[in-house]
């Protein structure tokens, strides 16, 4: 069963995303199961280490803290940018000590602050743990830093550690 | 009768106020990209259009579309799935060839202690 299904999560999205692209009809189930599992091989293939998720409960939270994030950084960044060389706003690089060392949870993290307007990831050292951000608004520093430390870093560690 | 003139107005409204978000989104967006001055600054910019921008208009055609079609269809938020997901790569690369660029060069756009990669504290100096 392994064997077959490497991957049972990244298949069943396959297949879901297959037939939200197409109607659903047995055919088409069908042909999305079979390129599924050529998919899923494929990965194993490339990617041996599989992502171990321990605590789906989390998942729904953090996905809720980020649609509200987005909303509200998307204001702030939007009313930067109309108020551009007048507002006395600076960019500034920030240092963030990070404690989640899984190449999946960074992977996310990286989702989140990109998909966040406002900051950008730019460096994260292997041997140091410390995660470099550029971010827009250098008044926003310390918020910055109280969301990625205590609120998205815990629910990664949570769903990912 | 186009199936555009069947749109009743409940449906009409959030539509265009989706489409409208997410275009205007994207163009000051794009605004921005053109009038800020540093790299780092514009690497922020085109989020804009990648997160609400594109959310915006992926939901208005969303609904939009399963009214006139009668079922659900949801192929924009596959679109919006592979946004999210790829912009990181191409923005993680940009912002870390920007920053090991400007190294090399000893630039002035990086504050001090950001011209040598961080070390750990407590680490005896690199060997190599």
């Amino acid at each position: 069963m392994i064997r077959l299904f490497p991957h049972p999560v990244l298949s069943l999205c396959l297949i879901f995303l297959w037939l939200m692209l197409t109607r659903f009809s047995l055919g088409y189930l069908i042909l999305g199961t079979a390129l599924s599992l050529v998919a899923g091989w494929a990965y194993s293939a490339l990617h041996s280490a599989k992502p171990r998720i321990r605590r789906w409960q989390t998942i729904p939270r953090l996905a809720a803290t980020l649609v509200l994030d987005i909303i509200r950084s998307n204001a702030a960044i939007t009313r930067l940018l109309l108020t551009e060389g007048r507002n006395g706003r600076t960019s500034a690089f920030i240092q963030i000590p990070l404690q989640i060392t899984s190449p999946n949870a960074l992977a996310v993290l990286a989702i989140i602050l990109t998909a966040t307007p406002g900051t950008a990831w730019v460096e994260y050292g292997t041997d140091t743990g410390i995660l470099t951000l550029h971010i827009f608004d250098a008044s926003e520093a310390d918020h910055y830093h109280r969301i990625v430390g205590q609120t998205y870093e815990p629910m990664l560690m949570e769903i990912f550690e | 009768m186009s199936p555009l003139q069947s749109v009743p107005l409940w449906l009409a409204i959030p539509v265009a106020f989706f489409v409208v978000l997410g275009s205007t989104l994207t163009l000051i967006g794009a605004l921005g990209f053109a009038r800020l001055q540093s790299f780092y600054d514009r690497l922020h910019a085109p989020t804009l259009a990648t997160s609400w921008g594109t959310g915006g208009v992926m939901i208005a055609s969303a609904l939009m579309f399963s009214f006139i079609e009668g079922r659900a269809i949801v192929h924009e938020f596959a679109i919006g799935f592979c946004i999210v997901l790829t912009t990181p790569i191409t923005l993680m690369m940009l912002g870390r060839a920007a920053l090991e660029r400007d190294r090399a060069e000893g630039s002035d756009a990086l504050p001090l202690d950001m011209r040598t990669r961080p070390q750990r504290p407590d680490d005896p100096p690199a060997q190599d």
